[in-house]
């Protein structure tokens, strides 16, 4: 006769075993989606850390949202884990592809041995779900993802909704384990019919505000969790570093306004920051950036995301995605994708104070398309937008963040100014490079110069904007495709031709123009303390960055 | 160290108490190979276990199973197998042999690959060991021929899809949790795993091959029990 009551003993590790199968749940199917292939190595010797005998890796960011959903709590009856995995173009529609849920029913097995059988069932049961994971319909999408749509997790615990996929969607179950408690149950529903992924199908979704905000608020669930992308690449083991969000925050409201005029101005425009900037928590730094990316931009830039959006529950994956094209991150790295401050050339306009120009970079389903308009000197801002569809530009309207690109103190020439919708990089303004255009080049600029106001350019600006910028030839321009054969790299989304964009053509240095070189040695020394002054001014953000440095 | 003597004689038919499951696909000759080695492999996933270091007062620990992804290059599908290069090898000799006998003459492109799942019973001499079967998977297989490129690319959307069924399926069986053999107890883990491979522990297993031959009588080809020291590495 066995004694039915489980033992405290048994109930604490079963319920460990049931916590740490959820999160290993998790990590098996967001790791499904990320778009690459997963390897991992057997060991004959335990390692005492893999969970049920295999070797699942964790990504930090997944297991802290994981637990976030759970809050402590563990699958049961009408609480249920689930993991739910939407695609989003670069347009901005989403769509629910799947939802996984691990569920609890009341049948109860009490005879059933808990460290030994149910812990081996629930070993057999990831396997199951490695498998399932790759045969239903979202994996090839999540393979593909990148270029025109990204594959986006979010978890949530309490009651499952499948309303989200669409009609006549299918179920698949990959198994159950019968313990004292319950028997878990692991299933996922599906959208099916993704063949014709027409706009039709797809929810417009609001802009980005209205989508973090509106779109989880309707939803009955308890917690609305944010949407997170499934582009991490786990590469580096970073010890889950998520650094406070306010040095970031102190960098974006900090205007050098008072330095020369070629020093470009970094600013973001409060009209939008509808809610205080959010006390961001360790929890949503969520991984933001392309496939290619994330190794390359520091954690530290991540925690960027809510301040410069001014988003509480910083949904972190969407400004990566309206930028589709090479990777799914941010516009400004279609310029230059994965290179530590890659930011298009800016035309330098002095920003009086917060007022400035806001446009839009976007960038089309293919290749590397983009334009910088000169801002206009009015008070309205422009959303612009010159993806080849033309729509880009609506839903993300309100995205506000300005960037200027900050240009060598010693250089000569004002460079344009171009507001980048979304930016990411806590300490733009010492972005290293600028990329100058040059007229001559026909690389750079089409035989269409900006000049003239072709067409596309008049399509991009509001009236108003073409005759605001004097004397600077480098206004307007509008790169078209730049596609150096052969260069196109499946790993990384930068290619050959944004590279060599990107770093074409630097900027003069002033000294070795005429023009400068009139100046006095004297009038060099007087202004040094005043650019002292600002330096020690600003002796916080740079601190903060060199501590990004490290 | 293992005998390499077959246990008894294999015989066509699973034994009593032996789950039989079988699984059909109709594919392109040069898809066979990753079919198979796709259904062979999902398999395995679920029946491997790491390895087994057993302790003192009979306690054992189990080492760690990775796993990773394959694709295939002949059909749109990918799965999922055990990151072991010994046992991946071995499969991979066993499916080579099945698709050069349906290639063969005498074969009308249909056969069947079996991995059977089984348990040695020792006994006392004279008497060879027995094999006992506990589990019998079956993949009926039917070679197509293809007329034009447009019909081998809607062949491998189709076999993709295909297989996506048959991991459900798979899975579906994993899932009733019916018979499974006791861990076994240090002195006992040859008759129920095969310990010979340096990362993993699959149960212990055969696989076998049948050839229909255009006279439709079955032309069998059972295969020795696929362990390191009877393969002609």
């Amino acid at each position: 006769a066995m004694d039915t009551d489980l033992s405290s003993q048994d109930r604490k590790d079963l319920d460990k075993f049931i916590k740490f199968f959820a999160l290993k749940t998790v990590q098996v199917i967001v790791q499904a989606r990320l778009g690459e292939k997963i390897c991992t190595r057997s060991s004959s010797s335990p390692t005492g850390s893999d969970w049920f005998n295999l070797a699942i890796k964790d990504i930090p960011e997944v297991t802290h949202e994981a637990k976030k959903a759970l809050a402590g709590q563990l699958p049961a009856v009408g609480r249920s884990m689930c993991v739910e995995i939407s695609l989003k173009t670069s347009e901005g529609d989403s769509m629910e592809l799947e939802i996984w849920c691990l569920e609890m029913n009341e049948k109860c097995d009490k005879e059933i041995k808990v460290s030994y059988t149910v812990y081996n069932r629930l070993s057999l049961l990831l396997k199951s779900l490695l498998a399932i994971t790759r045969v239903t319909p979202a994996y090839r999408l999540s393979r593909k993802q990148g270029h025109e749509y990204v594959i986006l997790y979010r978890i949530y615990f309490g009651e499952v909704q499948l309303s989200g996929l669409g009609e006549g969607f299918q179920t698949v179950r990959v198994g159950t384990v019968g313990t004292p408690v319950g028997t878990i149950t692991l299933s996922c529903a599906y959208r099916i019919n993704l063949a014709f992924m027409s706009t039709r199908q797809f929810e417009r979704t609001p802009p980005i505000m209205g989508i973090i905000i509106d779109h989880f608020v309707d939803r009955p669930y308890p917690s609305s969790s944010p949407m997170h992308p499934c582009n991490y690449r786990a590469g580096e083991d970073n010890g889950a570093v998520y650094p406070s969000v306010e040095d970031s925050q102190e960098v974006c409201t900090t205007s050098f306004s008072t330095s020369p005029p070629s020093q470009c101005v970094f600013t973001v425009t409060k009209a939008h920051f509808q809610t205080p900037p959010p006390v961001v928590t360790d929890t949503l730094k969520v991984p933001v950036m392309g496939l290619a990316f994330s190794h390359q931009l520091s954690s530290s830039r991540l925690s960027y995301q809510p301040a410069a959006l001014g988003v509480g529950s910083a949904d972190m994956g969407y400004p990566v995605l309206f930028a589709g094209g090479l990777n799914a991150a941010h516009p400004h790295q279609l310029i230059g994708p994965g290179k530590e401050g890659g930011i298009p050339p800016v035309p330098s306009q002095p920003v009086h104070g917060t007022q400035a120009d806001q446009e839009r970079m976007c960038t089309p389903l293919d290749g590397v398309h983009y334009s910088a308009a000169t801002p206009s000197s009015s008070e309205d801002t422009e959303t612009v937008s010159n993806s080849s569809e033309g729509k880009c530009g609506s839903p993300y309207d309100l995205l506000e963040t300005i960037f200027i690109r900050k240009v060598g103190a010693f250089v000569n020439k004002p460079i344009n100014q171009v507001t980048m919708a979304n930016l990411d990089i806590p300490f733009a303004m010492f972005a290293p490079k600028n990329v100058e255009l040059e007229d001559n080049d026909p690389m750079v600029n089409p035989p269409a110069s900006p000049e003239t106001e072709s067409p596309l350019h008049g399509s991009l600006h509001s009236e108003g904007s073409s005759g605001s910028s004097t004397g600077n030839t480098h206004d307007d321009f509008v790169m078209i495709d730049f596609k150096p054969a052969f260069s196109k790299d499946d790993i990384l989304p930068m290619d050959l031709g944004t590279f060599y964009r990107e770093f074409q053509n630097p900027p003069q240095l002033s000294s070795l123009s005429i023009d400068i070189g009139a100046q006095s040695m004297a009038e060099d020394l007087d202004s040094l303390p005043e650019k002292l002054a600002v330096h020690e001014k600003n002796v916080k953000e740079f601190d903060a960055f060199v501590e990004t440095l490290q | 160290p293992l005998s390499s003597r077959c246990c008894g004689p294999s015989s066509a038919a699973p034994a009593m108490n032996c789950r039989a499951e079988v699984l059909e696909v109709s594919v392109e000759g040069r898809q066979v190979e990753e079919a198979m080695l796709a259904v062979l492999h999902t398999v395995l996933l679920h029946r491997s276990t790491g390895k087994f270091h057993y302790k003192k007062e009979g306690t054992y620990s189990i080492g760690t199973v990775g796993t990773q992804d394959v694709d295939c290059d002949f059909i749109d599908f990918a799965y999922v197998r055990v990151s072991s290069e010994e046992l991946d090898r071995a499969l991979r000799k066993a499916v080579g042999e099945f698709k050069d006998a349906l290639r063969g003459s005498g074969s009308d492109g249909m056969g069947q690959i079996s991995l059977e799942f089984y348990q040695k019973k020792k006994s006392r001499w004279p008497f060879s060991d027995e094999c006992i079967p506990w589990e019998l998977w079956t993949i009926k297989v039917n070679v197509v021929n293809l007329a034009n490129e447009q019909e081998r690319q809607i062949c491998r959307e189709k076999v993709g899809e295909k297989l996506c069924e048959k991991i459900i399926n798979i899975v579906e069986v994993m899932n009733r949790h019916e018979y499974l053999p006791k861990m076994p107890t240090q002195s006992e883990v040859d008759n129920v795993f095969d310990t010979s491979l340096k990362d993993v522990q699959p149960y212990l297993y055969k696989i076998s091959y049948q050839i229909t031959d255009s006279l439709g009588t079955s032309v069998t080809t059972t295969m020795r029990r696929l362990i390191k020291d009877t393969l002609a590495l």
